[in-house]
C-alpha cells in the first residue's frame, strides 16, 4: 500500500476550510474563544502588584498557561465531532466514499482542517497575552516567568498535540454517535483529561524544563498516534453508510406506486410499436 | 465494441478498451442480520448498455447499487464491476472506473456548485480538473449557476449537479439511483436526454427507477427485482414472454360466426369476443398472424374496420411479476 495522496488529503482540508468559513457556530467559536481567553488571564496578570509574593505570581502563571491550552484542546474537538456526522446528515458521505479517496486521506484532511485554525488561534492568544504582559504588567516576575523558555516550548508543542488528541477523539465519537450535539458534548469532555497532565507542568508539580516539555510532548505524540489508529479502524465504510440509513434524508425516494391489480392494455396501431 | 469516448477526453479515455461485460453478477446476496436485502441475484450488463433495475420499495435496489459501488460488502456471491473482481483489494481501482449518484445526491450545501465539483475532481486526481468541470457543467447546462451555493438550488438543479459530478471522472459505468425521483416532467425529461446522450457515447448506465415508462423509454434491458431477481430482458421480450402477442380485430358489424372464421386461421390460438364487433385474438407472432386474420375476415364477407396489435405495457409485466410474489417487502 502506498501512503496517502497529498493532493486528495489537501482537497479534503480545503473543502472543510470552505465549509467552516460559512458555518456560523464555528466562526463564532473562533472569534469568541480568543476574546475570552485573552481577557481572562490579562485581568489576573494586571491585578498583580509589583510586590505580590512569588507564590501568588506562580499561581497566576500556572492558570494562564493552562487557559492557553484549553483552546487547542477544546475547539478542535467540537469541530471534529461535527465533521463526520455533518457529512452524514448532509448525505455527502456516500458520494465521498464512492471516490478513490482513502480513509487516511479523508481523516487526516479533516484533522488538518480542524487543527490548523485551532493551533493558530491558540498561538495568537498566547502571543497577545505575552505582549500585553510585557507592555503593561506592573509585576516583573510574572513577565519573566511567562517568557521562560521551557514554558513557551511546552506551550508551542502541547497546542498541536493536544488538538491532535481532541480531533482523534472527536472524530471517533462522531463516527459512532448518531446526533451532532451529543457528539460535540462527548468530544469536549474527552478532550479534557490530557489537560490534567499539562496542569502538572503548569503548576510546577513538575518543574518545567526543556526535557520535561519535550518528554511530555513525545508522550502525547505516541498517545495521539495510537488514538488515530483506533479511530481509523472505527471508520468503516459499510458501517458509516448503513448506520446512516436512519439519518439520511431519503429524498423523494419513498413515493413509489404500490403494486396494485389494475391491468392496462395499451392499444397500439399494428406495426407502429417498434 | 464500444470504445472509450474521445469526446469526453478524460482520464478514462487513456485506458485501453476492455473486454468482457461492464457488470457480471453471480449469486450475489446481501443480508442485514437475518434479513436479506437481496438474494441470489445474477445478471450481466454489456458495455454501453443502459440497464434498468426495477422493483418496489424495499426490493433491494439501493443496496445492490451500494454493493456494486463498493460501499458495502456482499454476504455471498461474486461480481465483476468494470472488468474488476469485486473485492476489498480492488475497491479503489473499481471506484476510479465507476461513478455513483446515490438516491440523495449529497451535495455540500454551503459550497457552490463549482466548489462541490472541485472537491470531487481532486479526489479523482483529474489531470485537467478545470476543463473537466467546465465540460460536466455544460453537459447538465449549469454553467451559469456554477457560483450558486448548492443549498439554494431547487431539487431538479441539485440532481443535475449530482449528475455533473458523476461525469467528472469519465466513468465506464455510471450507477444512478432513482435519478428522476421527485422531478417534474420537464426536469425528468432533461435527465432522460442526458442518459440517452451517454448511451450514444458508449457509457454503461445502471439505472434504478420506479418509473416504468422511464425504463421503457431509456433502457435496452431491464431487471425486475423483488429481493430475488424476477426477470431480466428487454421490455419487449418481457412482455412477449409473459403475455404473448395479441391482436384486436374490429369489424363494422359483429361476425355471424366468429368461431368458424378464427378457427380457420392457424396462427390464432385463442380468441375472445369483446362485443360490438371487436375480437381479441391470442397469437404467437402478431406481425405474421395479422395478414392471415385480415384475409379470413374479408373472406367471411365482413367489413374490416381495424386490425391492431394490443400491447401490454412494462407496467403490466412489472405488476404481474411483483404480484406473483404476494405482498411486496417494505
Ligand atoms: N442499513 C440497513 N440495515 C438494515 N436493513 C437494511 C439496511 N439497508 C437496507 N435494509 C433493508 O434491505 C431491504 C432493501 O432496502 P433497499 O434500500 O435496498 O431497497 P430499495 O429497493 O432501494 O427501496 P426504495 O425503492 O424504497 O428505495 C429493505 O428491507 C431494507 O429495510
Ligand atoms: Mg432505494
Amino acid at each position: 500500500m502506498s501512503g496517502p495522496d497529498l493532493g486528495r488529503l489537501l482537497a479534503m482540508t480545503r473543502k472543510e476550510a470552505r465549509e467552516f468559513r460559512r458555518t456560523p457556530f464555528i466562526l463564532g467559536a473562533m472569534v469568541v474563544l480568543p476574546l475570552v481567553f485573552i481577557v481572562e488571564p490579562l485581568i489576573d496578570i494586571f491585578r498583580l502588584g509589583s510586590s505580590t509574593p512569588a507564590s501568588a505570581v506562580q499561581k497566576v502563571v500556572g492558570v494562564t498557561f493552562l487557559l492557553m491550552l484549553i483552546v487547542p484542546a477544546v475547539l478542535p474537538s467540537t469541530i471534529a465531532a461535527y465533521s463526520v456526522i455533518g457529512e452524514r446528515d448532509q448525505g455527502t458521505l456516500e458520494p465521498l466514499l464512492t471516490t478513490p479517496v482513502r480513509r487516511s486521506e479523508l481523516l487526516l484532511g479533516k484533522a488538518l482542517a480542524a487543527m490548523i485554525p485551532s493551533v493558530l488561534v491558540s498561538y495568537v492568544i498566547f502571543g497577545v497575552v505575552l505582549l500585553a504582559a510585557h507592555l503593561f504588567a506592573a509585576n516583573q516576575t510574572v513577565v519573566a516567568t511567562l517568557s521562560n523558555g521551557p514554558e513557551i516550548l511546552a506551550e508551542v508543542l502541547f497546542a498541536p498535540l493536544l488538538s491532535g488528541w481532541s480531533i482523534a477523539v472527536g472524530t471517533g465519537i462522531s463516527a459512532r454517535a448518531s446526533d451532532v450535539r451529543i457528539a460535540q458534548q462527548l468530544g469536549t469532555l474527552a478532550s479534557l483529561p490530557p489537560l490534567a497532565v499539562t496542569a502538572l507542568v503548569s503548576f510546577q508539580v513538575l518543574t518545567p524544563s526543556v526535557p520535561v516539555a519535550v518528554g511530555f510532548g513525545l508522550g502525547f505524540l505516541v498517545i495521539d498516534i495510537a488514538m488515530w489508529r483506533v479511530v481509523a479502524a472505527m471508520f468503516d465504510r459499510e458501517r458509516l453508510i448503513t448506520g446512516a440509513r436512519a439519518l439520511a434524508a431519503r429524498g423523494g425516494g419513498g413515493g413509489g406506486t404500490p403494486p396494485g391489480t389494475v391491468r392496462r392494455i395499451q392499444m397500439v396501431q399494428g406495426g407502429d410499436h417498434e | 465494441m464500444v470504445q472509450p469516448t474521445p469526446g469526453l477526453g478524460g482520464e478514462g479515455a487513456a485506458l485501453p478498451a476492455r473486454d468482457g461485460p461492464a457488470l457480471r453478477v453471480s449469486g450475489l446476496t446481501k443480508r442485514f442480520g437475518d434479513r436479506a436485502a437481496f438474494e441470489d441475484v445474477s445478471f450481466e450488463v454489456a458495455r454501453g448498455e443502459v440497464f434498468g433495475f426495477l422493483g418496489p420499495n424495499g426490493a433491494g435496489k439501493t443496496t445492490t447499487v451500494r454493493t456494486l459501488g463498493t460501499l458495502i460488502a456482499p454476504t455471498s456471491g461474486s461480481a465483476e464491476v468494470a472488468g474488476l473482481l469485486l473485492s476489498p483489494q480492488n475497491g479503489e481501482a473499481i471506484r476510479r472506473r465507476i461513478s455513483v449518484m446515490p438516491e440523495n445526491p449529497g451535495l455540500y450545501a454551503r459550497l457552490t456548485v463549482r466548489e462541490n465539483l472541485e472537491l470531487f475532481a481532486s479526489l479523482y486526481g483529474l489531470r485537467s480538473p478545470g476543463e473537466r468541470i467546465a465540460m460536466a457543467l455544460d453537459a447538465v447546462r449549469l454553467a451559469e449557476r456554477s457560483d450558486d451555493r448548492c443549498g439554494r438550488l431547487s431539487k431538479g438543479l441539485r440532481q443535475r449537479v449530482g449528475l455533473a459530478r458523476a461525469l467528472l471522472n469519465d466513468p465506464e459505468v455510471i450507477f444512478l439511483d432513482e435519478p428522476t425521483s421527485g422531478l417534474d416532467p420537464v426536469a425528468a425529461r432533461e435527465v432522460h436526454d442526458l442518459i440517452n446522450g451517454w448511451r450514444q457515447r458508449g457509457v454503461t448506465v445502471f439505472l434504478t427507477t420506479h418509473r416504468l415508462e422511464e425504463a421503457e423509454r431509456l433502457c435496452d434491458r431491464v431487471a425486475i427485482l423483488n429481493t430475488r431477481l424476477r426477470s431480466v430482458g428487454s421490455p419487449k421480450d418481457l412482455r412477449a414472454s409473459l403475455f404473448g402477442g395479441s391482436l384486436v380485430v374490429e369489424t363494422a358489424t359483429p361476425l355471424p360466426d366468429p368461431r368458424a372464421v378464427f378457427a380457420g386461421v392457424a396462427a390464432v390460438r385463442e380468441w375472445t369476443d369483446g362485443g360490438h364487433g371487436a375480437y381479441v385474438l391470442s397469437v404467437a407472432d402478431p406481425r405474421q398472424a395479422a395478414p392471415q386474420v385480415a384475409r379470413a375476415v374479408v373472406a367471411a364477407g365482413a367489413d374490416l374496420v381495424s386490425l391492431a396489435e394490443s400491447q401490454h405495457s412494462l407496467e403490466d409485466v412489472y405488476l404481474q411479476l411483483i404480484d406473483d410474489d404476494g405482498s411486496a417487502p417494505q
